[in-house]
Order: structure tokens, then C-alpha cells, then sequence
């Protein structure tokens, strides 16, 4: 049996489709999950292979700890030999407890389904290479980078039951939480705009938004451009900031330093814009524009809408 | 307050990545070992500042073999008044975590910090290991951490977002840009580096659940495309479809 945790607090994000269509390649799959989503919206975890989804929801999902117990009394409930996560906040600490509390080796950041030697590949040295892990235990825990492998839909909605598990009181108490309105959140974005010190201040950063509104894509940043204040530190990618791995990542501005491309070299399609024929970015790009930013940006975002209004 | 900051070595940002014995170790020949940024910049430097108001003791602890004692040095340097090296190769997350985990145990710390991820291994696994072994809660990815007597307040990254929570202490928590400022280590801490006691302890024996057994360095991109900046309406057929992204 393979149990794959999903974190479900509002909506299923694409990640849990992702997790699921990868557990259901190994095995037959059981989700466990928590938070205030609805039986119908779980249901539809079943048509990409879940067959059944068991919710706790008086977990709130904050506190690692609480999480870890909740997975493993599903893990025993359900007699798991394989423990699935999403490689995201939440996967990141509680896949580690898991390990430690059911002994299971963990492969963190999978970014495939196992090799025939049973070994799966993970992202190393920030994206440089690839390593392949083999877990020496029985029991296995896989956390599966976001947008490593493309959701399927196969089946029909499954059963959805509710438990109640003794995860004792949270350690962990929210004061309060911000989430920026009406903006795409960076390590979820398909799509991402980025631009760096060639904007020449925070001032310009218009061009960067409307292209991005235009393409309903995420914005990104350089380091130096969070570091000066001209964008919110959040936005920052690379080997110190997010790591992302968006459909489209076009870069504006970006000089492509090693420390920044090793957070954005696992996008499926580099665009560079740059004034600068020898910027080293265009070495990782799939799609180079040599171009002033302030001509080519406007004249991509106008192109685009004209390319939208022709679709339908 | 008694901190413990979990510090690894890592190649320089810069460093050529490749492998030897037929792809099954990484080649280090030529790279510059630096102390991992995020155990630098944020864990190590927030206990100090920490220290520096409230008083107490910033301990550094790392799982690595005699040659990593430089890099502990560097540490020394900016300011930790004392190192511990667990003398053992680092396996994997789960052995280093439990070899921490077992001095820890012994030595009780009021809070122990480790760096978001490691450069080289990019796991984000030790912290949460570490916690789970000393039965603590765990709060990872903090950019913003104060002590008020025994309660933490910490801010965190929450998907598409920040969250402000306060946890008590004994606790493990993993450090993240935001926290503190990278500080640049002066002549006289360099110097004081060279006698703070760095004690060498003997590792406790751990399973091994994990095996890397061989890398690859990812195909590099096929040419570039060029497109005239005049001419975006091409780009954006381009990216309909060939790429197929829009
Ligand atoms: C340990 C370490 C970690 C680091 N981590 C990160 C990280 O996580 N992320 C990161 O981004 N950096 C990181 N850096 C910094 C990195 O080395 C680079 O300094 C940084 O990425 C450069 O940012 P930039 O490309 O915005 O600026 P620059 O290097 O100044 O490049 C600006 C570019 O804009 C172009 N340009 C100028 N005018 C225009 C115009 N009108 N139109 C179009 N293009 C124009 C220029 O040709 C140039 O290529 C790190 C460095 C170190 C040492
Ligand atoms: N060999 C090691 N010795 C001490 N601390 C380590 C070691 N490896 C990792 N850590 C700590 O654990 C954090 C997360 O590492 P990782 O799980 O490998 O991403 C690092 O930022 C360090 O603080």
C-alpha cells in the first residue's frame, strides 16, 4: 500500500494531483490529509488514482510534529510500505520526522519515478546535477519536487472518510498570517516573470508586472534587487532564495550568475532578454532576445494580448 | 540561553560540479569548501546576536572528518565562543541528524539552529530529523526569530505567504534569508579562532537508510534560439507552439 499525504488547506493545489498520479504508478494509493476541504473536492483525488481519502480535520496542519503522528497512524492503518509528500513547506519538515519515527529511509526531492534498480533520481549541488538514491530499509518515504512529473486522470472520484487521531495538543501557536491579495504565490507559478538589476530601479518594475498580468504568470527577482529593497524578499531566486521549476521562465535583465540560474535551471523553457549579447544567461536559455528591456518588454506584452484576443 | 547551530561545509557557490570513479563521487578537486551560506549568514549569526543581548553560549557542531576543520575555524571566527566535530563522514541526513541528536541529548541546548538547506545536498532533512529524535517541535524555514524568555516568536514562509507563531522552548528551528546579516569575520576573531576549544567527539553508531550510488550532470541546453527584438510576435508563436508553455 502506498500512502500519500497531501496538504489540502484550501483547494487541492496541482502538487496533490502530482503526488497521487505518482504513488498510484507504485501501488494502490490511500491519501491522508487534513484541513477544511469538502468530501466532494477530496473525491476527485480518485480520478487520478487514489482509491480512498482519509481526513483528519481537526488537524490544522501547522505544527510538524502533530503531522508526523497523523501520517504515521495512517502509515500503520493502512499497513504502508511507501510514505509520498510533496517536496514543499510542509513536506520538508514533516517527511524528515517521519523518517526518524518509522526508521524509513527518505529520498528528499525526487524528481522522477524509480529507476529499474529501484534508485530514484534527486536534484543535487542546486540543480548541477542529478544524484540517484537508493533507500536501504523496507519501508520508504519519497518527497517529490513539484512539477517533476505530469498529473493523470484515470479513474472516477473514490470514498472519502473522516478519522479522528490522537495527535496531542500543538506545540506550535499562529499569531497571525499574510498572504499577499490576488498574487500568484512563486514556487506554485507555472508561468514566471523575473527581472533583475538591468530595471535600473523599483520605479520601471511596471513593464515586468504587466507582462506578467498579461501572461497570468508569478514575478520573480535577482538577489541584488531584493537585497537594494526595489522587490519584496520573497520574490528572490536562486541558490539563496526559492527554488523554482516553472513551465516558462523568461528572465529580464538577469546577467545569469551561476548562484541564479541554480535556482531556475530546472524550468522546462528559458526566454532571456538582455542587452547584452555575451550575458551568460543565454548559455541556459532555449529563446534569446538581445534587446533593451524598456523596447522589447512592452512590445512581448503587446504581442501576447494580441496572440490572447485571437484564441478564442 | 544555550544555542547549538548546526553547521556543514559546502563547494563555494562557484565551484565546478562534476564526479570521478565513474560518477559515483563527487570530484573535489580544485573546490574551495565555505561554511554552508545559510548556517553562516542566518543560524550562526542570530545566536550570536542573541547572545550579544541576552547573554549565553553559541556552541557549533559538525558531523565531518579532520579536513572540515577549517571551515570550523571560519565559523570560530565570526564569533561561536566553542565547536564540537562528530568525526565521522556525514552518510546521509538521517545519520547526521541522529549523531547531532545523540550529543545534543547529552549536552541539553535551549535551542538548536540549522540552515535552511545545505547548498550541496539540498535536503531541508536535518532539522526536522534532529527534532523528531529529541521529540521537540520543529519549526523550519524561519526568516525572523526573537526570544522572549522561554518563548520563541518566529515569522515563517507558509505557501504564497508569512506567518507569525510563537513556540516555547526547548525547540529546533531552520534558518532562512531574512534572520540576520551576513557578517565579514575581522582579524581579531580570526585570531581568537585559532584557541577556542574545538572538541573531537567519537560518532555513536546509526543505521544508514540511505545510499547514493551514482550522479549525472544534466544534459546541457541545446542551442539558443534568437529572435530579433523587434519581432515578438514570433517569440510568442514560438512559445505556443514548439515549447508549448502558453
Ligand atoms: C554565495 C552567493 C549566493 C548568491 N545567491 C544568489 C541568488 O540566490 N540569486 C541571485 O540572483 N543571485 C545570487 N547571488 C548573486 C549573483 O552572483 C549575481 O551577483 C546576481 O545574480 C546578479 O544579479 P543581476 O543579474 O540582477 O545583476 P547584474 O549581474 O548586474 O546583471 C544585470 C544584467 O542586466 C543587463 N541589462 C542592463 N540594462 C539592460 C536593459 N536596458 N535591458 C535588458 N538588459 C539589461 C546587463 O547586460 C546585465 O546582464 C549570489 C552570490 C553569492 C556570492
Ligand atoms: N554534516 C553536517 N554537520 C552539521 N550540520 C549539518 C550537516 N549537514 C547538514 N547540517 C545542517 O542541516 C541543515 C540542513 O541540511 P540538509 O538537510 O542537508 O539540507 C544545514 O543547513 C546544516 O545546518
Amino acid at each position: 500500500m502506498i500512502l500519500v499525504y497531501i496538504n489540502s488547506a484550501n483547494g487541492l493545489a496541482k502538487s496533490a494531483f502530482e503526488t497521487v498520479t505518482y504513488g498510484k504508478k507504485l501501488g494502490d494509493v490511500v491519501v491522508i490529509t487534513n484541513g477544511n476541504n469538502s468530501n466532494e473536492t477530496l473525491s476527485t483525488l480518485g480520478e487520478y488514482g487514489a482509491s480512498k481519502v482519509l481526513v483528519d480535520r481537526n488537524v490544522d496542519g501547522e505544527d510538524a510534529q502533530q503531522m508526523t503522528k497523523l501520517i504515521a497512524w495512517a502509515a500503520q492503518e493502512i499497513g504502508a510500505h511507501t510514505v509520498i509528500f510533496s517536496h514543499d513547506l510542509i513536506g520538508k519538515s514533516v517527511a524528515a520526522r517521519l523518517s526518524v519515527r518509522w526508521n524509513a529511509g527518505l529520498i528528499s526531492g525526487a524528481i522522477a519515478l524509480p529507476d529499474p534498480d529501484g534508485s530514484i533520481r534527486v536534484n543535487v549541488f542546486s540543480g548541477k546535477a542529478i544524484g540517484k538514491v537508493q533507500v536501504q530499509t523496507s519501508n520508504k518515504i519519497i518527497s517529490l519536487l513539484p512539477n517533476s512529473i505530469q498529473p493523470e486522470q484515470t479513474s472516477s472520484s473514490c470514498a472519502v472518510s473522516e478519522v479522528n487521531v490522537n495527535v496531542e495538543a500543538a506545540a506550535i501557536k499562529v499569531i497571525s498570517t499574510k498572504k499577499p491579495e490576488g498574487e500568484i504565490p512563486l514556487p506554485e507559478a507555472e508561468l514566471v516573470v523575473s527581472a533583475g538589476r538591468g530595471l535600473k530601479g523599483p520605479e520601471n518594475w511596471g513593464i515586468i508586472e504587466d507582462l506578467a498580468k498579461s501572461l497570468n504568470a508569478a514575478t520573480a527577482c535577482s538577489r541584488p534587487v531584493a537585497d537594494i529593497g526595489w522587490r519584496p524578499h520573497h520574490e528572490h531566486v536562486g541558490q539563496t532564495g526559492v527554488a523554482i521549476r516553472p513551465n516558462l521562465y523568461i528572465a529580464v535583465g538577469i546577467s545569469g550568475a551561476i548562484q541564479h540560474l541554480a535556482g531556475v535551471n530546472g524550468s522546462k523553457v528559458i526566454v532571456v532578454i538582455n542587452t547584452d549579447p555575451e550575458a551568460p544567461f543565454f548559455k541556459a536559455a532555449d529563446y534569446g532576445v538581445v534587446g533593451d528591456a524598456f523596447e522589447v518588454v512592452p512590445k512581448l506584452t503587446a504581442a501576447l494580448e494580441e496572440f490572447k484576443s485571437a484564441q478564442y | 540561553m544555550k544555542i547549538l547551530v548546526c553547521i556543514s561545509k559546502s563547494p563555494d557557490t562557484t565551484s565546478k560540479i562534476s564526479f570521478t570513479d565513474g560518477n559515483t563521487k563527487f570530484d573535489e578537486n580544485g573546490v574551495q569548501y565555505i561554511v554552508n551560506p545559510y548556517d553562516e549568514w542566518y543560524a550562526l549569526v542570530r545566536a550570536l546576536e542573541i547572545k550579544e543581548t541576552s547573554g549565553g553560549q553559541v556552541t557549533i557542531i559538525t558531523v565531518g572528518a579532520a579536513a572540515d576543520d577549517a571551515v570550523i575555524r571560519k565559523a570560530l571566527a565570526i564569533g561561536a565562543d566553542e565547536a564540537v566535530r562528530i568525526n565521522a563522514d556525514p552518510k546521509d541526513a538521517f545519520y547526521t541528524a541522529l549523531q547531532i541528536a545523540h550529543y545534543a541529548r547529552n549536552n541539553s541546548f535551549d535551542l538548536i539552529l540549522t540552515g535552511k538547506e545545505t547548498i550541496n545536498y539540498n535536503g531541508s532533512q536535518v532539522g526536522g530529523m534532529i527534532a523528531e529524535s529529541l521529540d521537540l517541535p520543529y519549526v523550519s524555514i524561519a526568516t525572523k526569530l526573537d526570544v522572549n524568555g522561554n518563548v520563541l516568536t518566529l515569522e515563517r514562509e507558509i505557501v504564497g505567504g508569512v506567518q507569525v507563531i510563537e513556540v516555547s522552548l526547548p525547540t529546533v528551528v531552520s534558518c532562512a534569508k531574512g534572520m540576520a546579516e551576513q557578517r565579514i569575520p575581522n582579524m581579531r576573531g580570526i585570531m581568537a579562532a585559532r584557541t577556542k576549544p574545538l572538541q573531537v567527539v567519537e560518532p555513536t553508531s546509526v543505521d544508514e537508510l540511505t545510499k547514493f550510488i551514482g550522479y549525472e550532470i544534466p544534459n546541457a541546453k541545446s542551442t539558443v534560439k534568437m529572435i530579433a527584438p523587434e519581432n515578438m510576435e514570433e517569440l510568442v508563436r514560438l512559445l505556443h507552439n514548439e515549447a508549448k508553455v502558453i
